[in-house]
């Protein structure tokens, strides 16, 4: 068989057309069987595979700005393929680095609910199933054969929707084909986006939309060399493969932890 | 053997170490971690096959195509639909939880009559035959005593054959009192009425137009139709196409636009005509179209001159003159200027005065009826039902005055005044209501100065609901007749608000009825052939849907297959050809109504040393405030500064909180002239001092565990303030304490 190029599926949000909507967020719930509860004003107990954050400038009126910033998994690669920060400390290999795709996955039923991932995950991603799941009488029936209802005492988290990667498989597979086209495979989250803020694809594939827009550097571990966009904590090292963009320079400063005086260019990652 | 401390610890030791090592307490939690994750009470959704269907929301006026994925004969998820005209593909956040409604526990789930009290919750099942024949013997009875016009209906919309339908219903049967839930779309068709002559809706050329000037307008917080302005919004960004937001408050789409001019609250019409005169002044205007197409120019062109200077324009509105300058000059020099109002969402629909100068603006740059601008869209002429034949009673009927002063001596160019209908009916100055229909509408929650809302309910004696969920309304109802579920009916969606070009969507069932439910067209014809007559022959069809069927004619295949319909014919009128007022021209100054008035600021409510502060709404889309609740989903969506518990927060900014005294967080006392309520702080920099902003969306006493009871409904704390003109509620805010609790 011919050798090819892994797949490494990332997605780019521009924070300039995201309206703060929330459609991703409810796509997502409503893709992936998310439970809800009666309460869902505690933050930390709610779960959210996609959640919008609000970032605010911090200057007093009329100087305010708020932007919206979404946030899935990041499905970090690291400074080596596959040392993800959760991945290297999951304990059960319930959450695995796909070589294939570049997806972390998340395996359910392998999680004993340890939550070292929760606590090793820089951006908050992953969540924790306190209780069982319970949908109101006869609300089940909307329930998706293609995602499983997760049970009390596993993490759960965003997966890029990765049973829609597997049906679009599938089918190529059914017409003769191995390779995807870029429409073919597309998150809940990117096709429901009303302001088309997010767009999805392969990084290592030159002609998608993904890596025109970011234009990631091989080299510095896709680090992205357009000046409008950033990633979230770009100087841990995630190496994360959600990319973001925004023309306003606060928006950007405010994807990493910067010194007061410290300039926004771009730094080498620590190790280097 | 003797035991003593250093053998006792080696035992423990050792026994820790052996354990430890033995697999023992790997395997133990290895089968604790299985066992806890076999419960059989997590669902294991059942796999079959998986089709498609397209379909159209009804969620709000937005008029969505959208596509539910089905397996076997569920529906498990909803997608907006590509390739129609209105969203093309996205979806909104409630369209998207969609399915929560049809299979939830708010769902109203067999005709029910009320027991007991009014609102206690207490309903006894009631047959189709003997809730139809029921409601029959009160209308008949209500008819043969002459008070056929004591019977009124509200509906979201008078578009459509469903409000169709309640409309002949009212006409053949003898009552003018269908009322519509009131927006900003009413101030824009009495707009259209009075400077153009027309009967139609505004469209606005969103896609084509390069510069928004928006007095206030949630673009991108639900106004018009939401999705499409999600899309325009970013076609701008990539074609540099402008929005300039007025508003004293730092919404999402002021954040989002290019420029953010916070205008002291409710003087947009004068920033209005104060940018008008700087155009005129500078001669910036479109010589062309005012010269040959408009006619009382001069007047108001002198009105604006002599009054809207930019100095006291910036006294008024606190946005200083070179700004009002610089913004005259870069909306008169684009391309595609268009500018727009209605505050938020659009809900309220604000004073005419606001409508028709920000449209007069429109004129000046010549946009009126021109690509990327606004059109004068007729409603599409699909509903060809024969014209009923009255009888005498109907006759009579029709000729009273409506209860709301709509179309009355004091507001003749109203339509529909929903508004006025509680004072109204608590006034009793005409006469009263005896029977309510509630279509597609909550009024209960939706209108505002809820307590007065209420007490004109009460007095009404007969209340039917025709809510698919159990929303205030039919809380309050006393018959509650319950549609199909929007995924599982026929409906027609006439063009959504704002859309240039008409278009019909075709809302079909994905599902089958779950619920023993009948859907209100046929309601309607089964209570007209139950009462006979005139009535009965006016309603010659055998189901709702044969009567769709044949109304849309030659369109019901092309709308089966497509899921819309767009008018390929529709074209634009000539400027010679598109105004029909007295001059045949576009007015600036109204003949119909006269003079010129000089800008006042709508009368808020309260006085200001009682109430130091301004109360506003704010809109937000993760917030549905219309006949739908949120959803469970979209309740996951909202913010923990803005719903915490049951608690939900004022924005403040921070500088007028410490003048109160207030911390972010704190619990405090709102209260208004009209009502008071709990809240917590958040400090919100983003709000101009002084003012106060409460989500609207919130506070919902009826629907699911998820919803009801959390935060308050703005609606409870403000009332609605008349429109000297057009009689519409213009009330943008309310004068408001806030004390520490």
């Amino acid at each position: 068989m011919k050798h090819k190029k892994a797949k490494k599926y990332g997605m780019v949000i521009d924070l300039d057309k995201c309206t703060g909507c929330g459609s991703c967020m409810v796509a997502c719930m409503a893709e992936n069987n998310v439970p809800f509860r009666k309460d869902e004003s505690n933050k930390l107990l709610s779960i959210t595979w996609m959640r919008v954050y609000k970032l605010t400038n911090g200057k007093p009126f009329p100087n305010t700005d708020i932007c919206y910033l979404p946030r899935p998994c990041m499905h970090c690669e690291g400074q080596h393929e596959g040392h993800s920060p959760c991945v290297t400390v999951c304990p059960a290999i319930a959450t695995d680095y796909n070589i294939e795709t570049g997806i972390v996955s998340q395996i359910y039923t392998r999680c004993f609910g340890c939550r070292y991932c929760m606590a090793s995950c820089p951006y908050h991603a992953r969540y924790f199933n306190w209780w069982d799941p319970v949908w109101p009488d006869g609300m089940e029936k909307y329930l998706s054969p293609n995602v499983s209802p997760r049970m009390r005492g596993v993490v759960e988290k965003c997966s890029f929707c990765f049973h829609k990667y597997q049906l679009a498989k599938e089918k190529a597979f059914m017409k003769g084909r191995r390779e995807l086209k870029e429409d073919e495979y597309q998150t809940a989250c990117t096709q429901a986006c009303p302001a088309d803020a997010i767009t999805f694809g392969d990084l290592n594939n030159p002609n998608h939309a993904v890596y025109r827009m970011a234009k990631p550097d091989p080299k510095h571990h896709g680090r992205p060399t357009n000046p409008h966009a950033f990633r979230l904590l770009e100087r841990l090292g995630t190496n994360p493969k959600v990319y973001y963009l925004s023309s306003r320079e606060w928006v950007r400063r405010a994807g990493d932890n910067y010194l007061e005086n410290e300039s926004i260019a771009k730094k080498p990652a620590h190790h280097e | 053997m003797k035991i003593d401390r250093r053998s006792f610890l080696s035992f423990l030791i050792g026994g820790g170490a052996g354990t430890a090592l033995s697999p023992l307490p790997w395997k133990l939690m290895d089968d604790s971690s299985i066992w806890t994750q076999m419960w059989p009470w997590t669902p294991v959704p059942e796999d079959g096959e998986a089709s498609y269907v397209n379909s159209a929301c009804t969620l709000c006026p937005g008029g969505c195509g959208i596509t539910v994925r089905k397996i076997d004969d569920r529906a498990v998820k909803i997608e907006g639909m590509k390739g129609h005209p209105v969203n093309n593909g996205g979806l909104c956040i409630l369209g998207l939880s969609g399915l929560q409604l049809l299979y939830g526990p708010t769902r109203v789930k067999t005709p029910l009559k009320r027991v007991g009290k009014r609102g206690q919750g207490s309903w006894e099942k009631i047959s189709w035959k003997d809730a139809i024949s029921e409601v029959a013997k009160i209308l008949s009875d209500l008819r043969s005593t002459g008070q056929s016009h004591t019977v009124g209906c509200i509906s979201d919309s008078d578009r459509g054959t469903v409000p169709r339908l309640f409309e002949r219903f009212l006409t053949v049967y003898g009552s003018p009192n269908l009322m519509r839930t009131s927006s900003i779309i009413d101030s824009y068709e009495l707009t259209l009425h009075l400077m153009q002559g027309v009967q139609a809706s505004p469209g606005f050329d969103f896609e084509n137009a390069d510069f928004i000037l928006s007095f206030g307008s949630g673009i991108i917080d639900g106004w018009g139709s939401p999705v499409r302005m999600f899309r325009a919004n970013s076609a701008w960004r990539n074609t540099g196409g402008k929005i300039i937001q007025i508003e004293p408050r730092l919404s999402n789409t002021a954040a989002k636009s290019d420029k953010w001019i916070p205008a002291n609250p409710g003087t947009e019409a004068a920033l209005a005509l104060g940018i008008a005169h700087v155009i005129i002044k500078e001669s910036l205007y479109d010589a062309e179209f005012v010269d040959n197409y408009s006619a009382g120019f001069e007047d108001w062109k002198r009105f604006v001159l002599d009054k809207y200077g930019p100095d006291s324009v910036a006294t008024i509105t606190g946005i200083d003159n070179t700004t009002i300058i610089a913004l005259a000059r870069s909306f008169a020099r684009a391309s595609k200027p268009l500018a727009i109002c209605g505050r938020g969402q659009g809900t309220t629909p604000g004073s005419l005065d606001e409508c028709t100068t920000v449209h007069a603006l429109n004129a000046l740059v010549g946009n009126i009826n021109k690509q990327g601008g606004i059109f004068a869209v007729a409603e599409p002429d699909y509903i060809n039902w024969p014209e009923v034949e009255m009888d005498a009673t109907a006759a009579i009927g029709m000729q009273k005055d409506r209860l709301d002063g709509a179309g009355s001596k004091k507001y003749p160019f109203s339509r529909y005044l929903l508004n006025r209908l509680p004072q109204a009916i608590n006034s009793g100055e005409k006469y009263p209501l005896k029977a309510l229909f509630v279509g597609d509408a909550n009024p209960l929650y939706t209108m505002s100065d809820s307590k007065a809302v209420k007490k004109a309910f009460d007095k009404v004696p007969f209340v039917v609901s025709f809510s698919s969920y159990m929303n205030e309304t039919a809380q309050n109802a006393d018959l509650i007749l319950p549609n199909h579920a929007y995924l599982e009916r026929y409906e027609d969606i006439p063009t959504p608000p704002g859309m240039p070009k008409p278009v019909i969507s075709l809302t079909r069932p994905v599902v089958e009825p779950q619920l023993n439910t009948k859907h209100t067209g046929d309601i309607i014809i089964l209570l007209a052939k139950a009462m006979g007559g005139n009535i009965a022959d006016a309603f010659a069809w055998n189901s709702y849907d044969a009567c769709l069927k044949e109304t849309l004619g030659n369109k019901w295949q092309v709308m089966i297959k497509k899921g819309f319909w767009s008018y390929p014919d529709f074209f634009v009128q000539t400027h010679e050809e598109s105004f029909d007022t007295i001059s045949g021209k576009f007015e600036f100054v109204s003949k119909e109504t006269g003079s010129l008035k000089q800008f006042k600021p709508v009368n808020i409510e309260g006085d200001k040393t009682n109430y130091p502060l301004l109360l506003m709404p704010y809109d937000s889309i993760r917030l549905a405030n219309g006949v739908i609740g949120n959803p469970p989903f979209v309740m996951k969506s909202v913010d923990d500064t803005v719903l915490k518990g049951n608690n939900v927060f004022i924005e403040i900014n921070p500088k007028t909180a410490g003048e109160q005294g207030l911390r972010e967080g704190q619990l405090a006392m709102l209260s208004t002239p009209v009502g008071k309520a709990k809240v917590k702080v958040h400090l919100f920099d983003g709000i101009m001092p002084g003012l106060v902003a409460l989500p609207r969306g919130l506070g919902h006493t009826a629907f699911d565990d998820y919803l009801a009871g959390k935060g308050i409904n703005f609606n409870e704390l403000i009332g609605p303030v008349e429109d000297p003109v057009s009689g519409l509620d213009t009330a943008w805010g309310i004068r408001v304490k806030l004390a520490k609790v």
